[in-house]
């Protein structure tokens, strides 16, 4: 019989480039004038964003009525889409950060790009709480400053532990993407010829100039920034799952909470990140540095996180009939069978059915399938907050105050303009800045490292 | 070319092991200050220079655990000695609670610190006017050329020494850096006067853009705090209602909580005969007539009664309260003054309820006994 060793690694990065080429290739975008396809795909962004800052712009003149929200359903697709957008965002930090604690190898080509979508995502996320108090101008009063109505904030609510978990995540993930950027700005500042450019890479990249002595210090803060974001993740939706799990709505008051929002945050983000990379890598012929081995080692990702989501499903339901409490056992009945049974079913077959696909090792490689896959992925999770957030909000305790959410054309108008802030950001990042860390790339080439430097 | 000061020589190499091996002789032969240059982050590097591993850590350490200690610090200032609130009976000192954001602000500074400190301390960053900054020695490195550069500081250096040192090392290429020198003469440019009319500008338009978002954007629809409401104001007419009125009158023969209609109308001195205080004057009662008095009846008749407040000459002289008649007058005919007026006094009916104007009553009586003390009172 033939043995395997498994000890040693496929090469990230095909073709073995050489240093220059990666220069090369990743400045392109930068370089050249953007393709037709570029200028189509941001109208249709911007046109996204402009419906959604139209809407945004009647519901603050009106006032939040003209949302679906009313009594008994409080949170609407403002929380919905919150909650999506935050988990959108997970899959960056958990690739850039915990994969690179792991010393997985493989992540290099695609963290720049899954930082950036973190932050744009969380962008998205925050968007909502701020637009869902109706009035966002005063947010201020979200944080404790000390004001002249002599106020403070309630620390101990779980909706302000949110405001601290969000604009953490963000500002960190901000520095985190900033010092992962530096080397590569300032090696865009040694390339460009054009002034204006070399001006603000040269602002940017702060005197960057590659020096060993920093690099040494250079790596230790990315380790401990690495070590902070870790946990960092997995409290952000740990906190926002806290909106709901610290309540005592049925449905909602559950201690799997938490787990089960990470590891959905984990299995949507990874869906968009592999979505949004296989455009990427496609239309900058960037093939060799996001190999189909990466892209299915993001559906594996996938394929795990997917069975825990589905485990959690399970588990409500035997909880609910184990808890013995009838109200906990309507609720679930409620959300498979009730006026909503719809959404339920959506969330159930695109989150727990198709992903088993990924069993098979053609569907994981064949780009079509995984695409479609991933958006259906994208459709369930976001019918999973759907379904936590209205179902149980709509049917709870007395049957008297029970009542039907009917999301208006604003509600949609605005989640459609999330989408396109999102890509209308992707779109410009991506004809701004080094969609590949050129530096993290040349690291992981063969024969890049020293043959005298040993092991890590 | 000559009278520029030498910062270092620098020479490219195409291979990273022929970096380590010149590394080696570097430290054989005893350069102190010399730096390489690599294009990505070389394993081992640092250990072959002899630089010890960062002490970046231990910067974290410090800020982190600050962090933390101000963020419970904070929480507990705010939540039980500043700002207590009490949310569904639970005590003001919770640490459970505290934990999610006590872990926010701890991730938060640390991370945040640890950057700043690593690239503006340690670092020196900005540095945009190093002597490397724009040298073709630092185009080959950034792209794929790995790079030695041995300093003119360092305590053995000879520039033809050094150079044919790295020759011999098999280095490719050789350049010889130098300071620019009118960045060396222009320094400090904060004072440059282009910078300084830029940061006047700066400031004015963002004192400009503040000024007018602070006390005209606020209020201006929809920002004016909700003043524009779908609801009917007072005074406006309505289609809701069949005489087109907003504003509604009470339901004929009905009486409003709190509103019970005064029985004594006019007739002060039935009022004393038959009006009783129905409250007992302990603390809190006395407080509140305190207050009320404060608030309604201090303005004229001063903190203390005595008819000398600021108003005194302007109006018909506001009496004082402790005149005889006022002394020996009933409650009930305090009360009945209270709420009807008297002269130019007008009634407070409408800005204090019964029970406070009782209380008002007993108020006065306190300071009535402050001012005239019975014996017992004295001793």
């Amino acid at each position: 019989m033939r043995t395997i060793d498994y000890t040693i690694e496929p090469p990230v990065i095909e073709g073995n480039p050489s240093l220059s080429s990666i220069n090369d290739d990743i400045a392109r975008p930068l370089e050249t004038k953007p393709p037709k396809s570029w200028y189509i795909a941001i109208s249709i962004s911007l046109t996204m964003l402009l419906t959604g800052a139209v809407c945004l712009a009647i519901t603050f003149i009106e006032g939040v009525g003209v949302w679906g929200v009313n009594q008994p359903v409080g949170w609407g697709f403002d929380i919905v889409n919150f909650v999506f957008w935050v988990g959108i965002g997970h899959a960056g930090t958990l690739i850039s950060a915990i994969l690179f604690l792991l010393r997985q190898r493989w992540r290099t080509a695609i963290s720049r790009f899954a930082e950036a979508m973190t932050i744009f995502a969380v962008i998205c996320a925050g968007l909502f709480p701020a637009i869902h108090t109706g009035r966002p101008w005063l947010d201020g009063y979200l944080l404790p400053y000390p004001n002249q109505h002599s106020l403070w904030v309630n620390f101990t609510s779980p909706l302000l532990w949110d405001v601290f978990a969000v604009s953490t995540y963000f500002t960190v993930s901000l520095v985190f993407w900033y010092i992962g950027l530096i080397p590569d700005l300032a090696s865009l500042r040694d390339r460009t010829t054009n002034k204006i450019k070399k001006l603000i890479y040269s602002i940017l990249s702060l005197g960057w100039r590659h020096s060993s002595r920093h690099w040494n210090h250079y790596e230790m803060a990315y380790l401990i920034l690495a070590g902070f974001a870790t946990p960092l993740v997995l409290s952000v939706h740990t906190i926002v799952s806290f909106d709901f799990a610290v309540s005592i709505m049925p449905g909602w008051h559950t201690t799997i909470f938490p787990p089960y929002f990470v590891a959905g945050a984990v299995f949507s983000g990874f869906a968009m990140v592999q979505n949004v990379l296989i455009l990427i890598r496609k239309v900058f012929k960037f093939e060799h540095i996001i190999t189909l081995d990466t892209l299915e080692k993001m559906n594996k990702v996938m394929l795990v996180t997917g069975m825990m989501v589905g485990y959690a499903y399970i588990m409500e339901f035997f909880i609910s009939w184990y808890s013995g409490n009838q109200f906990e056992r309507f609720v679930f009945l409620n959300r498979a069978l009730g006026p909503y049974a719809w959404s339920y079913w959506i969330m159930v077959s695109c989150n727990v059915l198709f992903i088993q696909l990924f069993w098979f090792r053609k569907i994981r490689r064949s780009i079509p399938v995984m695409f479609i896959i991933g958006v259906l992925v994208n459709v369930g999770m976001w019918f999973e907050r759907f379904v936590i957030v209205v179902t149980s909000l709509s049917r709870d305790y007395l049957p008297s105050s029970w009542g039907m959410y009917i999301p208006t054309i604003f509600d949609i108008g605005i989640l459609i303009g999330s989408f396109g802030l999102f890509f209308t950001l992707i779109f410009l990042f991506i004809r701004t800045l080094p969609v590949v860390s050129i530096a993290e790339v040349k690291a992981v080439l063969p024969k890049s490292q020293s043959s005298y430097g040993g092991s890590h | 070319m000559e009278n520029k000061p030498l910062y270092s020589v620098s020479a490219t190499f195409n291979d990273i092991n022929k970096v380590y091996e010149a590394i080696q002789k570097i430290n054989e032969v005893g350069y102190k200050n010399y730096d390489v240059h690599t294009p990505y982050p070389v394993h081992g590097l640092p250990h072959a220079m002899k630089l010890k591993s960062s002490k970046l850590g231990w910067v974290t350490l410090i800020f982190g655990f600050s962090g933390a200690i101000f963020a419970f610090l904070f929480m507990y200032w705010v939540n039980v000695i500043d700002y207590p609130l009490v949310v569904g009976g639970k005590p003001f000192y919770q640490l459970p609670a505290y934990i999610p954001v006590i872990f926010e602000v701890t991730v938060l500074s640390a991370s945040v610190f640890t950057v700043v400190w690593m690239l503006f301390i340690l670092f020196k960053f900005p540095n945009n006017s190093h002597p490397l900054i724009d040298t073709d020695y630092i185009k080959r490195v950034s792209v794929d050329r790995f790079g030695i550069s041995i300093q003119a500081n360092d305590e053995i250096f000879e520039l033809n020494k050094v150079k044919e040192f790295l020759k011999s090392l098999g280095a490719e290429e050789i350049f010889e850096i130098y300071y620019k020198v009118d960045e060396l003469k222009d320094r400090p440019r904060i004072f440059d006067k282009k910078f300084l009319a830029f940061l006047a500008l700066t400031s004015i338009v963002v004192s400009a853009i503040t000024y007018f978002i602070l006390n005209q954007l606020l209020f201006m629809s929809p920002f004016n705090w909700m003043h524009e409401q779908f609801r009917i104001n007072p005074q406006t007419s309505t289609t809701v209602f069949k005489d087109g009125f907003g504003m509604r009158n009470p339901v004929e023969g009905t009486v409003a909580r709190g509103y019970l209609p005064y029985p004594f109308k006019g007739k002060p001195a039935e009022a004393e005969m038959n009006l009783v205080n129905p409250l007992i004057p302990t603390q809190q009662v006395l407080k509140l007539g305190r207050e009320k008095y404060l608030t309604f009846c201090s303005p004229c008749h001063g903190n203390f009664g005595f008819g000398d407040s600021r108003l005194k000459g302007q109006f018909p002289n506001p009496p004082t309260l402790h005149s005889d008649r006022l002394i020996k007058m009933k409650d009930g005919g305090i009360f009945h003054i209270i709420t009807e007026g008297q002269n130019v006094m007008p009634g407070y009916a409408s800005q204090m309820t019964v029970d406070e104007r009782w209380a008002v009553v007993h108020y006065i009586r306190v300071l009535q006994r402050a001012v005239n003390p019975k014996e017992s009172d004295l001793r």
